[in-house]
């Protein structure tokens, strides 16, 4: 197409270029001018000045949080955090999927998948809400069963030794219903000639949900376990808020939430900012590393 | 699935499958029961720990306590305001946006949707997030509610999708007749439309109910929070539990005693009326957002 044509092109859709305006300028203001917002952990920001007029500092901030008593803590945190919800989290769907897949009744099969979902539609909030009151040690259900056993009663969210647990277990509760959707839609996919053909060939239920089931999903698991750890970094920012306190940073304070509490609470910006920054770093290398593992080992990657 | 198996590994299966199901739905369902039966209790039948999956000592005492201190109402009312006002800016941009990224002859068409995808993978993070907020004046005004999240990446894709997939002919009649495409989209595009409208209306407006953290960001007020806002502070932060059991209709000689166990009581009653409005609408809205997860997986 050459100049003249494209003109023409452009002048012919008028009308569609006059409705991109709006969602063009809602991309430029919301999502990249806080990319530019980044230079931010280079300066030492001052409101007055502007992001423009204050001081380059270079990569002071980071040095800073390098240096920070608690740095190795919150990779620890984050990173255990993470890993624990790939060994415990990740798989839960992919189990309930091959599960529900074996049930020959529809209609039961719809009520329990009906039921799986609710806990997606329940806010953070409330999620979190029901933790507190259901582990309370006074009066909550938990610490009740656990008296008729005659164990004394735990505050678990305010121990350090419960918090992974507790974040992690609720997670697979809030999680595993909505996430066997996409692995239920892969499953439908398979052809039942192969299950007919193994049944001929003599396989058990279990052979074939190990040679059959679970093969043909493996693309699908192995794009959403890249996406998993790519996110990971990301993701959990507002959990980790809503059940940590102060007795227990010493497993639930993660790189977001230090974000959270020393750039927006203490208005460290540009501190908070560098913070930021280093936390998407880490985020790029692994969803890099990943997606190249997998390329090797089976062929499958995002690119 | 297979033919009629009797084998004794299949029947071990089964029975392995059955009772994880069972499990899961009782586990699913049973935390939700307890509140609603905890919150329609006397707090003395739950100081005595005997409240289980149904109420005991019925009363809706909890209830009347959290009306009349108002707080839980107000933040229902902000939390409708939120949801109602952002999903239709949603919608509005979403859907203006969605057309023409849908026209593959559009100049242009590859630029815009890359400045879109981008998005996906990078952006500024919370404090250059915040520092616009701020700067734009945003800061704890309604705005910060609904503009930051105007267009959700993942939602416009759907839509883009689902307008490529409505058959050109009914709009070119139109154009002969000399209507543009503002008009087409509309007058022939929206009304076409309906269903998907409605489904990623769902998806933004049950986003904005159970949102919390721009809220935490963004707002200053507590009269402008919002119902999840409330409920972190009555449920997780407690005090305002305390507060509302001696502000309510007790005599002080109750407050004192009872207190504790008052305040409990609202906090499984706050709970419940923040969940109620998803638990009712959820089992019938609940198909649109598989198909979403669908559509997002062919795509994705």
């Amino acid at each position: 197409m050459n100049y003249r044509q494209w003109i023409k092109a452009f002048r012919k859709t008028k009308y569609l270029q006059l409705l991109v305006i709006p969602g063009l300028i809602y991309y430029i203001i919301f999502h990249y001018i806080p990319m530019y917002g980044i230079v931010i952990s280079f300066k030492d920001y001052n409101m007055r000045l502007g992001i423009m007029g204050s001081p380059w500092v270079g990569l002071e901030n980071f040095y800073k949080f390098f240096a920070h008593p608690q740095f190795f803590r919150l990779i620890r945190n984050t990173l255990i955090i993470n890993l624990y919800q790939i060994v415990f989290v990740f798989p839960a769907p992919i189990v309930l999927a091959l599960f529900l897949n074996e049930v020959r009744n529809k209609y039961y099969k719809k009520v329990v998948q009906t039921i799986s979902y609710l806990p997606n539609f329940i806010s953070m909030v409330a999620v979190a809400g029901m933790l507190f009151v259901f582990l309370s040690p006074q009066g909550g259900i938990i610490n009740n069963i656990l008296s008729l056993f005659g164990i004394e009663p735990i505050y678990f969210l305010g121990e350090t030794k419960w918090f992974r647990t507790v974040y992690i277990a609720s997670d697979i509760w809030k999680g595993t219903g909505f996430g066997a959707i996409i692995y239920l839609a892969a499953l439908s996919n398979v052809n039942i000639e192969m299950y007919e053909a193994a049944t001929i060939d003599g396989a058990s239920r279990v052979q074939k949900i190990f040679l059959i089931s679970l093969p043909s999903i493996l693309p699908t698991i192995i794009i959403l376990l890249i996406f998993n750890i790519g996110g990971m970094m990301s993701l959990g920012t507002e959990k980790a808020l809503l059940l940590q306190n102060p007795a227990t940073y010493e497993t639930s304070d993660i790189i977001s939430t230090f974000v959270y509490r020393r750039g927006l609470l203490l208005a460290e910006y540009s501190f908070g900012a560098a913070v930021g920054v280093f936390n998407s770093i880490i985020n790029v290398v692994l969803i890099a590393v990943t997606n190249y593992a997998a390329k090797k080992m089976t062929e499958i990657s995002l690119w | 699935m297979a033919a009629k198996d009797n084998s004794c590994s299949s029947i071990i299966l089964d029975a392995i499958i059955h009772s994880s199901l069972v499990f899961l739905l009782i586990v699913t369902l049973f935390p939700v029961l307890h509140i609603a039966s905890v919150s329609l209790s006397s707090s003395s039948a739950f100081a005595k720990g005997i409240v289980g999956f149904y109420p005991r000592e019925f009363t809706f005492a909890a209830y009347k306590m959290i009306w009349e201190a108002g707080k839980v109402s107000n933040g229902l009312l902000n939390s409708i305001l939120y949801t109602a006002a952002g999903t239709f800016v949603n919608l509005v941009m979403t859907a203006t946006m969605a057309y023409p990224l849908s026209k593959k002859a559009l100049p242009l068409r590859g630029f815009y949707t890359m400045v879109v995808l981008i998005t996906m993978f990078f952006s500024g993070g919370m404090i250059p997030n915040f520092l616009l907020v701020r700067s734009l004046g945003f800061y704890n005004t309604l705005w910060a509610m609904i503009l930051p999240g105007a267009i959700s990446t993942w939602n416009l894709i759907i839509m883009r999708t689902f307008f490529q997939s409505i058959p050109n002919e009914l709009e070119e009649s139109a154009f002969i007749d000399g209507a543009n495409d503002i008009q087409v989209l509309v007058r022939i595009i929206l009304p076409l439309s309906k269903a998907a409208t409605a489904t990623l209306g769902l998806f933004y407006a049950v986003g904005h109910w159970n949102s919390w953290f721009p809220a935490l960001m963004y707002l200053k007020d507590n009269d402008k929070y919002p119902l999840q806002l409330i409920l972190r502070s009555i449920v997780i932060q407690g005090q305002v539990a305390q507060e509302l059991a001696q502000q309510g209709d007790l005599s002080a000689l109750e407050a004192m005693g009872i207190g504790a166990t008052t305040a409990e009581s609202i906090k499984y009653a706050t709970l419940f009326v923040s969940m109620l409005p998803m638990l009712l609408i959820y089992p019938f809205i609940q198909k649109y957002f598989v198909k979403g997860v669908m559509i997002g997986s062919l795509k994705g």
